[in-house]
């Protein structure tokens, strides 16, 4: 079976054939627009191509290594953590003399080190030190995250970056494809978002919702009947009542001191009501919420998800639609199911955030007033994100309206507000109104 | 995709995007505009209304074994809101089944059956509830809800007096009554 095979140009090693054969070749399975093309692979490996990896754990280690090897050359890796003993087993970017060293650094390091021609750079910090342009430089950003706080973060970056057009439709080359990606023991997903095409993570945030908001009470403080039970009563009713290392110092799952104290008080209980004895490592289980990783499905899903960024950065072919499901506990299960946008999203179902055009003296009150006589609102109350801190500017309801009345006769300019402030809006005397955007044009005024 | 990003490197610097207000805050302003004003028994402050996560609730009952009485609660809403319920405390300390003396409060919508459709609003309610129809079955003071149980007019009794100021047993309740 004599197929096509790539030629060899000067300049473009063999290495790199097999992802070369992806982008130079025709085929039946081929994207809608997908034309084959040679100068295609030097593209991907041109400034142009930036991406970003967010989460330099178990996912981040195996995404940042299939991107390296895909032919990436330009790659951003953000992670706030350093590297812990625990982490050795999966994430084998890190060795133990790495222990105490961030993680984006660490990879980084063997990434560039092991793949030559590839650039990685760090970023040891959070998602919310950078501001908001510094992530519009990707073309491309995939994340490994553990948890929900941050994706939903995520989310909201990628989801802000995105540009209207007169008609108030999105522009095409401001929505940056998210790839989100989770493991959890032998389960994972995958899931393409492209904001305002397919639904974002806020539209499906009760997907990713621990199912344990918390055992009741009254079922830890009476009626205990398991391990995890009296391990809950001593971290959440004992520790606060006792605190053993200090008044006002809280649980660090991590300090095998503040684990073993709880273990010791969980088993006291345990005695007294009959259970089984928790041990050190359920004990510190139950607080740290820990779940088992498994190496392999992180090995899956980082697969899945660097092919759809390869799909996505070439058009070679299209791309998921839009959530996979994985799941090995037994046999492998792989489910993919086009979820559906939330038309009531907090975060992608607003519409593009009006204009209201200001001079900077004029007052919180003037913005009030045309709120009512050209809005349609009859109490407004508004808030703004001003630098990244949330400000009340004036709230119509009778517990915050005293003390905010002050705020009515200041200008925009001594209230902090700058030109493309966003301004949110909900009107009291319309119930169930969920906060209208506006956006802020100050024609004297200072940018953010 | 390639192509398309080689045009848009032109139009990158026309319009600059600003970060926006969470989503967790975003949905606290919406459940604030919601709230029942009308209620006349339940009262919210805010010791910083830059702050909307965090407020005090007061619930003065008006009928029931607590009228007349006055019990602060501090809500602590989360940036997982709504996606997690807010944590509620009660700094009053009261004589009741649902209530232990730390302040902790056994309400289902606070914990297990807490949905993102919820709001801030049907958790006073909840906690209206509580002191309109004290729950023995579900106790977190064990002792309040024995007698409760066994006898009414001493659990009412047990309430007036750990209002009015006095002890209950071995514990002693700071007066609490509505002036």
């Amino acid at each position: 079976m004599a197929l096509h095979d790539v030629q060899s140009s000067p300049g473009t090693d063999n290495r790199w054939r097999h992802v070369r054969r992806l982008l130079e070749r025709a085929g039946p399975l081929g994207g809608p627009e997908f034309e084959p093309d040679p100068e295609l692979f030097s593209a991907i490996r041109s400034d142009l191509v930036q991406i970003l990896v967010v989460g330099a754990g178990g996912l981040g280690c195996e995404m940042l290594k299939d991107l390296a090897l895909s032919g990436f050359v330009n790659l951003h890796l953000i992670d706030m953590d350093t590297i812990d003993l625990s982490n050795l087993n999966r994430q084998f970017l890190f060795r133990p003399k790495d222990i105490g060293r961030p993680k984006a650094v660490v990879a980084a390091e063997f990434v560039e080190r092991r793949v030559s021609g590839c650039r990685v750079t760090p970023h040891f910090g959070k998602l919310e030190d950078k501001p908001l342009e510094f992530y519009r430089q990707f073309m491309c950003i995939v994340c490994g995250l553990d948890s929900v706080q941050a994706r939903r973060r995520l989310n909201q970056i990628v989801c802000s970056l995105v540009q209207f057009d007169e008609s108030d439709q999105p522009i095409p080359t401001s929505v940056i494809p998210l790839i989100d990606g989770g493991t959890q023991g032998f389960q994972g997903h995958c899931r393409v978002v492209r904001a305002h095409a397919t639904p974002c993570l806020e539209c499906t945030a009760d997907l990713y919702s621990s199912t344990q908001q918390g055992f009741p009470l009254c079922t830890l403080a009476h009626t205990p009947r398991l391990p995890e039970h009296c391990i809950e009563f001593a971290r959440i009713m004992q520790w606060p009542q006792e605190w053993p290392f200090g008044e006002e110092v809280p649980v660090d799952g991590d300090d095998p001191h503040h684990v073993d104290w709880i273990r010791t008080e969980a088993c006291k209980r345990a005695r007294q009501f009959g259970i089984r004895e928790p041990d050190f490592r359920l004990t510190q289980g139950v607080v740290k919420h820990i779940i088992p990783a498994v190496a392999s499905t992180n090995a899956v899903i980082s697969a899945q998800c660097v092919t759809e960024v390869f799909k996505a950065i070439t058009g070679c072919y299209p791309l998921l639609n839009n959530f996979a499901n994985f799941s090995d506990i037994e046999g492998v299960a792989v489910n993919v199911v086009p979820l559906e946008r939330n038309p009531q999203c907090d975060v992608c179902g607003q519409p593009p955030p009006k204009p209201l055009t200001f001079n900077s003296r004029d007052s919180l009150q003037t913005v009030i007033n045309q709120l009512k006589s050209e809005h349609g609102m009859t109490r407004p109350s508004l808030t703004a994100c001003v630098e990244g801190r949330d400000v009340t500017l004036y709230m119509d309801l009778s517990f915050l309206r005293d003390q905010l009345a002050d705020n009515l006769d200041k200008s925009l300019a001594e209230l902090g507000l700058l030109s493309n402030t966003v301004l949110n809006v909900t009107d009291s005397a319309q119930s169930g109104m969920k906060p209208v955007t506006f956006v802020l044009n100050l024609e004297d005024g200072m940018e953010t | 995709m390639l192509n398309l990003h080689k045009k848009s490197q032109e139009n990158k610097n026309s319009n600059k995007s600003t970060s926006k207000s969470s989503p967790a805050y975003l949905r606290v302003q919406k459940d604030l505009s919601d709230i029942d004003t009308k209620n006349h028994c339940t009262r919210l402050t805010y010791p910083n209304p830059n702050d909307l996560m965090n407020f005090k609730l007061a619930i003065a009952p008006d009928e029931g074994f607590y009228k007349g009485g006055l019990f602060i609660f501090n809500f602590h809403v989360t940036d997982q809101y709504p996606h997690e319920a807010p944590k509620v405390k009660c700094e009053t300390k009261v004589y009741h089944p649902n209530i232990d003396l730390e302040g902790n409060v056994c309400l289902n919508v606070l914990r297990e059956d807490w949905k993102p459709v919820l709001s801030i609003n049907s958790v006073i309610y909840g906690l209206q509830l509580l002191f309109q129809e004290p729950n023995p079955d579900d106790p977190l003071n064990r002792e309040a809800a024995e007698v409760l149980k066994s006898n009414r007019r001493l659990f009412e009794q047990n309430v007036l007096r750990s209002m009015r100021g006095g002890y209950v047993g071995e514990e002693y309740f700071e007066k609490c009554l509505l002036k």
